[in-house]
């Protein structure tokens, strides 16, 4: 077999370089434009069509318009980023037709330079001499980190330098195992763009003597490494928002075209299965899987190399291999994402962890309310179809693997794997117990590999890295980072990428700019349906598998719903089991009927109807649920319950003893009233009524009738004059 | 009335090619998104239809059917209004846009309008919870509603 695999990539890879350089990739100016689910909502379909009439009415050659996945900042979608050979990019938020008109005179045609007033975070290093920045979040410099760099920042101010000289601190840069002094950090340096490392405290003076005055790079201290983050300011500019991020799993995300595979090549793509099957035995892989401690991101945390070893070890005489994108917790959408913008890193990881366990076949099951998702998939399977990625004799190293993409149809339970493999195989999506488990008996009765769509996607990110790099980032259960979906009353919403260990306040406060409109932090939610709520107490917990669990809730698949002082957490927990208890596939007692009174129970707490007594019920029928389900939607059914329960006991109690809402969420506890000394007797609350059971002539006082109010706000909302209250 | 439905070009060949597959029952609900993709819901005939093709008992077929949330079983209007009831749209205050779809399309969830323009439906998450609320009409995602925007929405469709 000799060197062909390795062989046969790197001609694969030189004639799609030719693709991309024959395309202008490499020289001309790029508009990057995100297209995904998301910013096409935003509106980016439009804003792209305008850059396309614009470049074509420049008559310009050297710009090439862009298409990329979203990067995951959905709070400032549009995002439009300005890529000009040479220079570091500029990222644009909230950008429409008018504005990207603004950009392509002002920044593209060059008759102006960057419109700062739209650049995201409002800043551009051109505006500094130099910039400098430490690495912000790593698990292991964090503290000692934010010392050199607060030490750097004093030193800068005495020097009276602050106005041209940034400091400021971001993404862990994933080479703290590199770092011999224990008190050491890295740091970045724009505009020259050169990697520090080892700085300690002492190494300060000199680099303001030699860089910052003498305009030379301090040679001793430069570490020079090709990993992920080397390039990180290349691809996403400086943007807070991606400076506090490790982007393992995104790093393509919003940087490549998710419909080119010439892309993907050029950023590694495929580097990672081509050196396993030149290299690598099965069990070798399964061996650095292991190395690295990555667990499954699907909720479970189960290791992944065992599961992959469990298969592998399996008798059977064909062997499958699911891809689970069901994504089904209301509210994550990390999957998605990942899949409009780098399909092929989920490709690349299947077909790997399909050569491990000997598979030929795999499949990904995804949900049908992913349009977009799909159809980026079909394209990246094809494409890697024709470029000899899948199908027979993958690079001519005789093994053959192919996937085929199957459609879910709206039912949570079938993310549950057993629920997942009948329902590909046609059948109402319904769990059955384990064991046998699928790595047993699956698909067909064969066995079966169940993975994460972002478990699969560090498949390649380890391989590439090193399994030990990988496990040198995390904390010591959990390796690795992990992908949020932040939503709810944050500022930020969107994905975030960390390492595992990031504390939850610096998720919600750093990476997604704390609370909406000034609110009070009340909760957070992870782990969706199965998952708990966390008060404000517990803030400083570490996200990862086993902190988040004894705190008294999941990590999940990566959900974080952030609720405010105007959330109510029963009202929450409600919400919650409507879910489930809708969602239940009915097969077994405890699920179906227990969820079902519970709800009634929640639903009697928040009509003002509630005992002290059912509070105990609560807990006791939750724990009787919890034990006696058949799958994991019925056992952890219970936990937001549970868990507001155990954290915010006083709410449910102000429900029962006060028949008070103290957020004011609970309709049925909420009572409208018009205060007479401000009513003008306008007539516009009469008007909004739906049940048209507000009085009054116009010009006089209206009144409310109580008996048939419905509660629903819209009289509050209609009053011009402040003269409805509630509550 | 019932010939109005029927196996497509299209749909038959789908089912060959199906059937020609290994594990050639297991496409059973890709067949079934077939039509209803045709249709807008999945007609009696058909499903009985799809068991004799595919040599898969009606009941099972019936069943599949009843099981997923997105399979209907009754003519829906020309749009789909869907109100995303998941998490990060109910804490962003999805149920007042649903009470203003509601008051707008004059109907409840699950209802179809008189003149058969709108089927008012709720999803939980379509994966845009970075800007909830949402609400998706046919397949235009539009963002952060709030109860005032849903007549001017309804209002685009209601000409074409
Ligand atoms: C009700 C329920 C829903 C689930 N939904 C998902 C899902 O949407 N996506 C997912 O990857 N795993 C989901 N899981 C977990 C899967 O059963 C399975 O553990 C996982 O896909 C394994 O992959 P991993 O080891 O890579 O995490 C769900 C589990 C349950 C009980
Ligand atoms: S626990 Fe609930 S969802 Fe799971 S099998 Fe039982 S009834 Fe079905
Ligand atoms: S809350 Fe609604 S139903 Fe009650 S009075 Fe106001 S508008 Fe009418
Ligand atoms: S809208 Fe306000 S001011 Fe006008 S009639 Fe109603 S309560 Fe009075
Ligand atoms: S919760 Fe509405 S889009 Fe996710």
């Amino acid at each position: 077999m000799g060197k062909d695999i390795i062989n046969n990539y790197l001609k694969i890879k030189e004639t799609s370089h030719q693709r991309l350089k024959d395309a202008g990739y490499f020289d001309r100016i790029k508009i990057q434009v995100g297209s995904a689910t998301c910013e096409n909502a935003s509106g980016a379909q439009d804003v792209y069509t305008e850059f396309e009439k614009m470049v074509k009415a420049s008559g310009r050659s050297d710009i090439l318009l862009h298409m990329t996945g979203c990067t995951g900042h959905c709070s400032s979608e549009p995002i439009v980023g300005v890529f000009i050979p040479g220079d570091i990019p500029v990222k644009y938020g909230h950008v429409t037709p008018q504005k990207a008109f603004e950009i392509f005179t002002s920044h593209v045609q060059g008759n102006g330079g960057p419109v700062v007033d739209m650049i995201l975070d409002k800043k551009t290093d051109r505006l500094y001499n130099h910039e400098f920045v430490f690495c912000g979040q790593g698990t292991k410099c964090g503290d000692k980190s934010d010392k050199v760099a607060q030490a750097f920042k004093e030193k800068i101010k005495q020097l009276g330098m602050e106005e041209t000289i940034k400091v400021a601190s971001g993404v862990c840069f994933g080479v703290c195992n590199d770092m011999n002094n224990t008190s050491a950090t890295a740091c970045y340096v724009f505009p020259e763009r050169v990697f520090y490392g080892n700085i300690t405290e002492a190494d300060l003076d000199e680099i303001i003597e030699q860089h910052i005055k003498n305009n030379t790079i301090v040679k001793r201290l430069v570490v020079k490494l090709d990993r992920v983050n080397n390039h990180f300011f290349e691809h996403y500019g400086d943007v807070e928002y991606f400076n506090h991020q490790l982007r393992l799993t995104l790093k393509n995300c919003g940087v490549i075209d998710p419909e080119s595979i010439e892309e993907y090549i050029h950023f590694g793509g495929f580097e990672a299965l081509a050196n396993s099957l030149q290299n690598d035995s099965p069990q070798a892989i399964i061996d650095k899987i292991r190395i690295s401690g990555l667990r499954g991101r699907g909720g479970g945390g189960y290791p992944t190399a065992t599961k992959w070893a469990n298969t592998r070890n399996a008798k059977g005489d064909r062997k499958f291999i699911i891809c689970n994108a069901d994504e089904g917790d209301p509210g994550a959408f990390m999957d998605r994402s990942m899949l409009e913008g780098d399909p092929f890193s989920v490709i690349e990881g299947m077909i790997i962890g399909g050569y491990s366990i000997s598979s030929e076949r795999g499949f990904i099951y995804i949900r049908a309310e992913y349009p977009l998702a799909i159809e980026r998939l079909e394209n990246a399977i094809k494409l890697a179809r024709e470029n000899g990625f899948l199908g027979e004799n993958i690079l001519g190293s005789g093994y053959s693997f192919d996937i085929e993409l199957r459609l879910g149809a709206g039912a949570f339970v079938c993310g549950e794997e057993t629920a997942l493999i009948h329902s590909i195989e046609g059948m109402r999506g319904m769990p059955r117990p384990r064991p046998p488990y699928p790595s047993q008996k699956g698909l067909w009765g064969y066995p079966t590999m169940i993975n994460n769509v972002e478990t699969l996607a560090n498949v390649p990110v380890i391989l590439l890295n090193g399994p030990e790099w990988f496990a040198s980032v995390g904390t010591e259960g959990s390796k690795g980072t992990k992908v949020f979906a932040l939503a709810g009353k944050i500022n930020q919403t969107g994905l975030v990428e960390v390492p595992m260990g990031t504390t939850l306040r610096d998720i919600i406060f750093k990476n997604g700019g704390g609370i909406k409109d000034g609110k009070k932090f009340k909760a957070v939610q992870t782990g969706g349906p199965s998952g708990g709520c966390l008060p404000e107490s517990y803030l400083d917990t570490i996200v990862d598998y086993d902190s988040l669990n004894k705190a008294g809730s999941i990590m999940g698949s990566g959900g974080m719903i952030v609720l405010s002082e105007d959330d109510c957490m029963v009202d929450i927990a409600k919400f919650f089991l409507e879910f489930t208890q809708n969602e239940s596939c009915g097969k077994c007692t405890p699920c179906r009927e227990g969820t079902k009174r519970m709800l009634e129970i929640l639903e009697k707490i928040t009509a003002g109807l509630g005992t002290m007594e059912d509070l105990d019920k609560l807990e006791r029928l939750g724990s009787v649920i919890r034990k006696a389900s058949l799958c994991g939607l019925g056992q952890t059914a219970p936990n937001p319950v549970l868990s507001t329960l155990r954290h915010f006991r006083d709410e449910y109690e102000t429900h029962v003893k006060d028949k008070k809402c103290p957020a004011g969420r609970c309709k049925k506890l909420l009572k409208y009233e018009i205060i007479a000394e401000k009513c003008v007797g306008c007539t516009a609350c009469a008007r909004r009524c739906p049940v048209q059971c507000i009085s009054g002539s116009p010009k006089q006082v209206h009144v409310i009738d109580q008996s048939r109010c419905i509660k629903c706000g819209m009289c509050f909302e209609a009053c011009k004059f402040d003269a409805v209250k509630f509550n | 009335m019932s010939d109005t439905y029927t196996i497509t070009p299209e749909i038959e060949a789908f089912i060959e090619e199906c059937k020609g597959k290994e594990f050639s029952k297991s496409y059973l609900i890709a067949v079934l998104h077939k039509i209803q993709a045709k249709y807008g819901f999945l007609p009696n005939n058909l499903m009985e239809e799809v068991a004799i093709r595919m040599e898969i008992p009606t009941s099972k077929v019936y069943g599949v059917a009843t099981f997923y949330h997105m399979f209907t079983l009754v003519p829906e209007g020309k749009h789909i209004v869907n109100i995303c009831l998941g998490t990060a749209c109910y804490v962003k205050g999805a149920e007042q846009v649903l009470n203003s779809l509601k008051n707008s399309l004059k109907i409840d969830l699950n209802q179809t309008t008189e003149d058969g323009l709108f089927t008012l439906k709720a999803t939980r998450c379509i994966g845009t919870c970075g800007l909830a609320p949402v609400v998706m009409v046919d397949e235009k995602v539009y963002s952060n509603v709030t109860p005032d925007d849903v007549p001017v929405i309804i209002a685009k469709y209601k000409n074409k």
